[in-house]
């Protein structure tokens, strides 16, 4: 049974790439305001899992509910959802041919009918907010990595989304960045948006997760409050996991 | 393209002037040297004997007996010939109608190549000169003498038959272009399908099935224009093609483009729209304008289906036995027009590419 309050359900999601088996009985609830880190080797299947809540792959069985939609070919449900859901990606995916402000006032302007000027206000407030709003008016390809992360997590907010999802957000900065961004996400999350972030800053999860979920080999191992899972791993990849990660 | 320095970036040019210039740009390498002198023979070979021909022994009045005596080029025989060449065998005393259309047509390129100009009602205006062009030709109507597609020619049925069949046959291209990349199978086998088909055949036989064998399926009592189906014949074409240059473009889009238009929201129209095709197009505006250009002088093969486009009226001039000698002068002429519209779009799609990519150049 998905559990009530959870404004994301996934229940025993499965998803096969060919013959290779991506995800295998993934059930994962995330409630309201929670915030989640989805933590595990790469190839374990964090990203597809995230993935697969805003539709940008598809399970083969199993049951994706967000906010009481279920993901499925319906193209409207999908829209819904995508409206609902904002996404940050490992590498930014700004739209190149367009300036800063254009990047975030185009689908406000286009999927939600906002008029231009109101899509410009919220655009320059969410800009100022991620500290970047002098930058309005360049061209992606003129900021560092760094800067257009932040816009891009500026683009998502413009949909005024209720629930963010984090691919990877940090691992295609250079060491210098990863902090500016960090930073954002963590006001983000004292703001009590619902967030599911996959990530390998385990200082991140740490200090702002309320959720920590260990993924492995397409499964989820473990799953439990940061304190808990770092300090108390029960699951002997977990342990393993975590001791790799703390030598490194 | 390797791009030469200039003096005044490396500083010494100034100071060593136009002889240091050329040492160092025109004989700096063995092959730059080479280069330089086979260059140099060629002008002082092929130059003077042209500029005799074409200048100095031409005559540009007179009858061909004066051609004759001069022994030069007779432009003679283009000054007596213009409006035979120009607008074929259009009634001699309505030709101000297909100047009109030229004029109209170079006026509408211009606006539609200037970024200015870059807004909605460009979409809607280049129809439109279309249908002006269409009417002011035929006539029937306002009181302007019918005159029936049957004696069109000259350059302003080039014009309609390269320019219609540039902006009918792109749209229609996108469409086979994101049909070939959908992922319905049926739309995507559709678009295959079409794509080779049309690849298969030569323009001269799809002109000529759509001249002697499409009739032949028609009803009884039904007959389409001939000058509509040899259109409807290069539009479908030249879609085929420009369909696989713009594939090309969409290919070139990281997966990440599409997936981050798809997170945000967009649906499929606004995804490629606003997102894909604007970043594809840009990609592929040289092989585009390629296509385009020879769009434009492929119209010419319209002389094997009886149409009296630029090239098919200048060799219509030519049949007077008069003037039959001075042929070359004539298809130079020819040769000249054609080139003059090729070199501008090709020299039109280098400036639209600079200014495309001035933005978003990543530095």
């Amino acid at each position: 049974m998905p559990n009530d309050d959870a404004v994301i359900s996934l229940k025993d999601v499965n998803k096969w790439y060919g013959s290779f088996h991506a995800l295998r009985d993934i059930s994962l609830d995330v409630r309201k305001g929670e915030r989640v880190v989805v933590a595990g080797p790469s190839g374990s299947g964090k990203s597809t899992m995230i993935r697969c809540i805003n539709r940008l792959e598809e399970h083969q069985s199993g049951t994706i509910t967000v906010n009481g939609t279920e993901v499925s070919n319906d193209v409207k449900a999908v829209e819904k959802v995508r409206r609902d859901v904002g996404m940050v990606f490992q590498q930014f995916n700004l739209f190149p041919h367009l300036t800063v402000l254009e990047n975030l006032t185009l689908a406000p302007v286009w999927v939600k009918h906002m008029p231009k000027a109101e899509a410009r206000d919220i655009a320059m407030r969410y800009l100022e907010r991620v500290r970047i709003h002098e930058q309005a008016n360049k061209y992606p390809g003129q900021l560092s990595g760094g800067q257009q992360q932040r816009v891009a997590i500026a683009r998502s907010l413009c949909m005024r989304p209720s629930i963010m999802l984090f691919d990877e957000p940090t691992s295609a900065l250079d060491p210098e960045m990863i902090k500016e961004v960090l930073d954002v996400m963590v006001e983000l999350a004292e703001e009590g948006m619902t967030m599911v972030c996959v990530t390998h800053e385990m200082g991140f999860a740490r200090t702002v997760a309320d959720t920590v979920v260990f993924m492995a080999d397409g499964q989820i191992v473990e799953k439990n409050t940061p304190a808990e899972l770092f300090g108390n791993p029960r699951e002997e990849r977990t342990k393993q996991f975590l001791s790799q990660i703390i030598r490194h | 393209m390797t791009r030469l320095a200039l003096p005044s970036e490396t500083g010494e040019g100034l100071l060593g002037g136009p002889v240091a210039w050329v040492r160092r740009n025109l004989f700096n390498t063995p092959v730059n040297i080479a280069a330089t002198l086979v260059a140099l023979w060629a002008v002082v070979r092929f130059l003077p004997p042209v500029v005799d021909w074409a200048l100095v022994r031409a005559t540009w009045v007179g009858d061909p007996a004066a051609c004759r005596a001069a022994g030069g080029a007779c432009w003679a025989m283009v000054v007596e010939k213009y409006r035979l060449i120009l607008f074929g065998l259009y009634p001699y005393d309505q030709q101000w109608r297909p100047l009109l259309a030229i004029v109209l047509f170079i006026a509408a390129i211009l606006a539609a190549a200037h970024p200015k100009c870059w807004r909605r009602w460009l979409i809607y205006a280049i129809p439109a000169v279309l249908g002006v062009v269409g009417v002011l030709m035929w006539g029937g109507l306002f009181g302007l003498p019918l005159v029936t597609d049957d004696r069109w020619g000259g350059l302003p049925l080039t014009m309609i038959l390269a320019i219609s069949g540039i902006v009918l046959s792109f749209p229609l291209a996108v469409l086979l272009a994101l049909g070939r990349r959908s992922r319905l199978p049926a739309v995507r086998a559709w678009c295959v399908i079409y794509i080779e088909l049309w690849r298969g055949v030569p323009l001269i036989s799809v002109l000529f099935m759509a001249s002697v064998m499409f009739p032949l399926f028609l009803p009884e009592g039904v007959t389409i224009d001939k000058l509509l189906r040899a259109q409807i014949g290069i539009i479908l074409f030249t879609a085929a093609y420009l369909a696989e240059i713009v594939r090309g473009g969409l290919q070139a889009i990281p997966r990440g483009q599409y997936e981050a238009a798809d997170a945000i929201g967009l649906s499929y129209w606004q995804k490629m729209r606003l997102i894909i095709l604007p970043q594809a197009l840009r990609l592929v505006i040289p092989p585009l304008v390629g296509q385009f250009i020879t769009t434009f002088k492929d119209t010419s093969l319209v002389i094997i289906i009886g149409l009296y486009d630029l090239l098919s009226s200048t060799k219509a001039a030519l049949s007077d036995p008069q003037w039959r000698a001075f042929y070359v002068e004539g298809y130079v002429v020819a040769a000249m027009i054609y080139f003059v519209f090729s070199y501008l779009m090709s020299q039109y799609s280098q400036y639209l590419e600079r200014r495309l990519s001035a933005g978003t150049r990543r530095g």
